[in-house]
């Protein structure tokens, strides 16, 4: 059993041992450790030149990285969390995003970025954002949000490997969780969603840290005779609608877990999808678990209650099968 | 005022910055034909600025520029049609029509675009230094921006960077006295833009915009200092836009007394002035020039107009390696 930060830190030395070309930059992922103590130790072990302390210039660190990633090198660039991302958009939109396609195929961007995602510590409305679908909503990035700790490992892989631009979300509230890990396994293809929980009744359907809220709900589901199939998207663009079709044309009900606000959400995305393409399958009406759509509030009464919880997902997979 | 340079590069000045000029010039006749659309940011009464400074670099140096970069492009070795059909809109284009006049590209030459974000190609070009430093490359990157990029946090986050880390990056910044339509004084606290790079520790002048010697001797001797020593450095280029920001423009923000005193000042007529009167040139060269540039024009525009349009089936290409869908 491995930790979801000693995984990634994992993955990072071994892309760092392996190529040259590899380095990390972000604030505090040096000295300090990472604020989340996923490079801790790197800045011993692979010196100052590969493990980089910037300056608080979310825009210019990015934007350092889509360049370096332009003149060849192979960039990871740890953003502290995505609320700090905002500051870094324009970089993202109007340069990582476009920079293959407005040259004609003629330049690449292979830069990996990480961030921490997600509510749930009490850090309140400034700490605690889930943007996750503003990345998705772009073409010309990819974006995964590893749930699981042998995901955070092999996402990364695949992040540094791949010729494109890769977002990684990382759920905050994962990084002390223990799973199977297994370095040396072959990853599975990172772009694919995962059945967590099989099931026959109605498909759960969450990524991140709300997969972890939804595998709860099925296994309390299962206790009542109720079987959710629960499933892991993976990765939120491309999004592997074929999966979440097949999971839906198997149990006809769907719930939708997201923490994000529902307005707008991946969630809705998921069940536009699922109206368009499996409307005849569905036997019951789609069903979303999103967060309340106010600001985060620090006291935690108030944000369990603003957050996606396991009685909600229960609720809702409930009444989708007329039983709530 | 005396010149100290050779006939050779007395000619190539010239013919750089005609070659710049009459391209902008059908770029504007073609743009009000309705052959080229979008945005058009023309250079007219910048050519030295472009010239002088990409005279000053090495083929190997990387280059980031801005939204009024055909100048750039051209001198950097970009053939005019490329350039020409790229605001066509053509397959053939610098970009393969998928940039237009403000995103031209050029892998082989370096070139690594015009950006249109104000302020956004600054944290590339410390990116693309960062990895020369890392390869242990001798490369210089030159990053053109505007005054009005100076506003921007990038420009002074840039500045940290680059410096902290002692990054190559040629900062050189096209002070044209206007963002937009708003005047230099009414976006900038400081009288003078080269007060900012010191406070980063970066090394910061000077030099007239208008005169293209003075520009690429400046620019040269810059470009070197960031070569050896491997830290950025910082040169303000002063110099006037003679046509209005884009072709959108009805220029109510500047008096037309004002474009009219700058157009004294026009780089090509004093390099003119100038050559002519050291002797370096004669009005027969001056006409030779015009002519190849002539020519040189006319085939960039033949070269757009028959170039193809790429299919619509290929909407969806280069958005990522591999197509996704």
């Amino acid at each position: 059993m491995t930790t979801y930060r000693e995984a990634i830190r994992t993955a990072l030395r071994r892309l760092l041992l392996e190529d040259s070309r590899v380095f990390l930059m972000g604030e505090d992922v040096g000295r300090y450790g990472g604020a989340y103590a996923v490079s801790k130790g790197l800045l011993e072990e692979f010196g100052e030149d590969r493990i980089r302390d910037t300056p608080l210039c979310e825009s210019t660190f990015v934007g350092a990285g889509i360049g370096a990633a332009l003149g060849g090198m192979r960039p990871i660039v740890e953003v502290m969390t995505v609320n700090f991302s905002m500051l870094a958009l324009d970089q993202v939109v109007n340069n990582a995003a476009v920079m293959r396609h407005m040259s004609g195929g003629q330049f690449e961007v292979p830069i990996a970025v990480r961030m921490a995602t997600g509510a749930g510590k009490q850090i309140a409305a400034q700490h605690s954002h889930s943007l996750e679908n503003w990345y998705a909503y772009i073409p010309g990035i990819k974006v995964l949000a590893p749930a699981t700790v042998q995901d955070a490992h092999d996402m990364l892989l695949a992040a540094v490997e791949d010729p494109d631009p890769v977002f990684i979300f990382e759920h905050q509230m994962l990084y002390g969780i223990e799973g199977p890990f297994d370095p040396k396994a072959t990853p599975s293809s990172p772009w694919q969603a995962a059945v967590r929980h099989p099931g026959s009744d109605v498909s759960l359907i969450a990524y991140g840290g709300s997969v972890h809220k939804a595998m709860t709900a099925a296994e309390e589901l299962e206790k009542e005779r109720i079987s959710a199939e629960v499933i892991d998207l993976r990765s939120l663009r491309p999004l592997d609608r074929p999966a979440i079709i097949s999971s839906v044309s198997r149990t006809h009900r769907a719930v939708v877990i997201d923490e994000a606000w529902k307005t707008g959400s991946l969630a809705s995305e998921i069940s536009a999808t699922l109206a368009e393409e499996a409307f005849y399958e569905l036997d019951a009406p789609i069903a979303r678990v999103c967060t309340r759509e106010v600001p985060i509030p620090y006291a935690k009464h108030l944000e369990d209650a603003a957050l996606p919880q396991v009685p909600a997902i229960i609720e809702a997979a409930k009444r989708s099968l007329g039983n709530g | 005022m005396s010149i100290d340079i050779s006939r050779d590069d007395a000619l190539d000045l010239l013919s750089q910055m005609l070659r710049i000029r009459r391209l902008e010039e059908e770029s504007a006749e073609l743009y009000s034909q309705q052959k080229i659309r979008g945005f058009l940011h023309l250079y007219i009464g910048e050519e030295a600025v472009g010239v002088g400074a990409m005279r000053a670099l090495r083929d190997d140096d990387n280059v980031v520029a801005t939204y009024r970069e055909h100048g750039h492009a051209l001198v950097r070795g970009i053939p005019a049609g490329e350039i020409m059909a790229e605001m066509y809109g053509k397959a053939n284009g610098c970009s393969g029509g998928r940039g237009g006049s403000m995103h031209l590209f050029s892998l082989e030459r370096r070139f690594y675009g015009g950006h249109a974000i104000v302020g956004g190609g600054l944290p590339i070009a410390v990116g693309l230094a960062l990895a020369d430093k890392m390869k242990g490359e001798s490369r210089v990157t030159a990053c053109f921006f505007g005054d009005g990029a100076t506003d921007e946090g990038e420009f002074h986050e840039a500045l940290n960077l680059a410096a902290l880390w002692k990054l190559p990056v040629l900062f050189l910044c096209e002070n044209n006295r206007y963002a937009m339509g708003t005047a230099f004084d009414r976006h900038v606290s400081d009288d003078d833009i080269v007060n900012n790079p010191p406070a980063y520790g970066v090394h910061s002048e000077t030099v007239d915009g208008m005169d293209v010697v003075a520009v690429e001797r400046v620019v040269h001797n810059a470009a070197e200092s960031v070569r050896e020593t491997g830290e950025p450095r910082f040169v303000e280029l002063r110099t006037y836009r003679f046509r209005a920001h884009s072709m959108y423009d009805a220029e109510l923000y500047r008096s037309k007394a004002e474009v009219e005193e700058w157009k004294k000042l026009d780089p090509i007529e004093q390099l003119k002035e100038r050559a002519l009167g050291a002797t370096l040139i004669t009005g027969a060269d001056i006409e030779t020039i015009e002519q190849e540039v002539a020519r040189e024009i006319e085939e960039a525009v033949q070269f757009a107009e028959e170039g193809e349009w790429e299919s619509i089936d290929d909407l969806a290409r280069h958005t990522y390696a591999r197509d996704l869908s």
